[in-house]
């Protein structure tokens, strides 16, 4: 049986995106076992808190070879918030190097506008910049529930899938190869947000 | 551009959904799980329930409640009502809470918003804060003092120092609630969340008061508020969740319209 596995990272409320996936019918288990990420069929990677102590629990576990080596088998990856951000090179926070999945960097937002608030939380509009697999259900315009200091950098612009307004406009959806992810919390932004888990479970890592 | 949000309130008694006026003679309204639901399917941004159980034998009832609430709400919601420990709050987030909100017990002990930041991260921490007016006077110099005990016992504590407090400990959201217009449906404490909002960093919730369109309207405008807390205006079927944000996108507020 296909299955999709959530990486455990001690990295936030690993359970609601269990739910949301039981919710759209998709088989889903938790694990930090590295041999069983490399078994899975596809693999999502939550978080909230920092990169600093993701990036090293990652290590601690071994899960960041596992994670590597999972991508280089094609198989579809879907990170979120603070998984979206682990992929990329190095990130601000801590002084880490992350993933390197995908090239870039992650920066903490340093906004001109004193009166925007950091963290950034709330419901936020995504503009698509190109199409996806996993958007087939998403519009430019769709609002998504946003909780982050940091922001992902791409290095090139064809990685980058969605930007969002805040002061300045930040990725807000990027992707590469097998590999999408998002800085909004999709098991936490409604039925738009749970539309990309649906589509990602019946995805072949394709673009 | 950022939405404001709208939050709805649940106050939860014994699983049961109860409404209070000026924080006395609740009564209950009905299933807060169906409620949820609908509010939910209609567009709302953001859920509270705060567990009003008065005995503590009868308060693993509101576990259920979050538990069936999250299978079947995508959207973030909070949890408050009798946290007094880092263990309370992550049993609340392992039933399905995204937030936990902490009121009177952290007043009686401040440490429990770092230690609550620290488990679980500030963006999971809301402060809830009932606030009454007062004269101003040396201990109060905002003229707004913090109550607890759903709004009984003054603490001699000024409003906006315990605001700003609250963000140093890590809180990363603030609830303000005036107990002077809590269940008058006269409007929100514009001056007072005004206050707040403009002292602090972090986001600020209005409650307290909210029975017309334009309640909300002034208080996320003049108020300055990132986000307004309704309950009797949506549990009496007065107005709907998806009403109320077409009518302030027509007023020109920026909500999320797109839901479905």
């Amino acid at each position: 049986m296909s299955m999709l596995v959530i990486v455990d990272y001690d990295a936030g409320n690993l359970r609601s995106v269990l739910r949301a996936c039981e919710h759209e019918g998709i088989p889903a288990c938790i694990s930090a076992d590295p041999q069983e990420i490399m078994d899975a069929d596809r693999l999502i990677f939550p978080g909230v808190g920092s990169a600093e102590s993701a990036v090293d629990t990652l290590h601690a576990r071994g899960l960041d070879k596992a994670m590597r080596d999972f991508f280089a088998t094609g198989k579809p990856m879907l990170g979120i918030c603070l998984g979206s951000q682990i992929v990329l090179q190095k990130s601000e926070e801590g002084h880490r190097d992350c993933l390197g999945l995908v090239e870039g960097v992650v920066e903490k937002f340093d906004l001109a506008d004193k009166a925007l608030k950091v963290p950034h939380i709330g419901w936020n509009e995504v503009e698509i910049i190109r199409p996806h697999p996993l958007l087939s259900r998403v519009e430019s315009g769709d609002e998504f529930y946003f909780v982050h200091s940091y922001f992902t950098r791409p290095a090139n612009a064809e990685d980058v899938y969605g930007v969002t307004d805040y002061g300045d406009r930040f990725c807000s959806m990027l992707g590469h190869k097998n590999l999408f992810a998002t800085q909004f919390h999709l098991e936490k932004s409604g039925k738009k947000g749970l539309s990309i888990l649906a589509e990602f479970g019946v995805w072949d890592g394709c673009v | 551009m950022l939405s404001k949000r709208i939050i709805a309130c649940l106050d939860v008694r014994e699983g049961q959904l109860a409404k209070s006026v000026k924080f006395v003679d609740t009564r209950d309204i009905g299933d807060p799980i169906a409620k949820a639901k609908e509010y939910y399917e209609d567009g709302l941004d953001e859920l509270v329930f705060y567990d009003i159980t008065a005995s503590s034998d009868k308060r693993d009832i509101m576990l259920d409640v979050v538990e069936a609430v999250a299978e079947q709400v995508y959207i973030p919601f909070s949890v408050g009502g009798g946290i007094r420990t880092v263990e309370d709050a992550n049993r609340l987030l392992w039933a399905g809470a995204e937030k936990i909100n902490v009121n009177s017990a952290a007043v009686l002990r401040p440490e429990l918003i770092s230690e609550c930041a620290y488990a679980i991260g500030n963006q999971n921490v809301v402060l809830s804060m009932d606030i009454k007016q007062v004269e101003v006077s040396d201990t109060i110099p905002s003229g707004y003092e913090v109550v607890i005990n759903g709004g009984r016992t003054p603490m001699g504590l000024d409003a906006l120092a315990w605001a700003l407090q609250g963000e140093a400990l890590g809180a990363g959201e603030l609830v303000v609630n005036s107990i002077d217009a809590d269940g008058t449906k006269a409007g929100y404490e514009i001056n007072l969340t005004r206050m707040i909002a403009d002292a602090v960093s972090i986001p600020v919730i209005a409650s307290g008061g909210a029975g017309k369109p334009e309640h909300l309207l002034a208080v996320l405008t003049e108020g300055k508020a990132d986000a307004a807390l309704v309950a009797s205006m949506l549990h009496f079927g007065e107005y709907t969740v998806s009403g109320l944000k077409q009518w302030l996108h027509e007023h020109g507020v920026k909500v999320r319209l797109k839901y479905a």
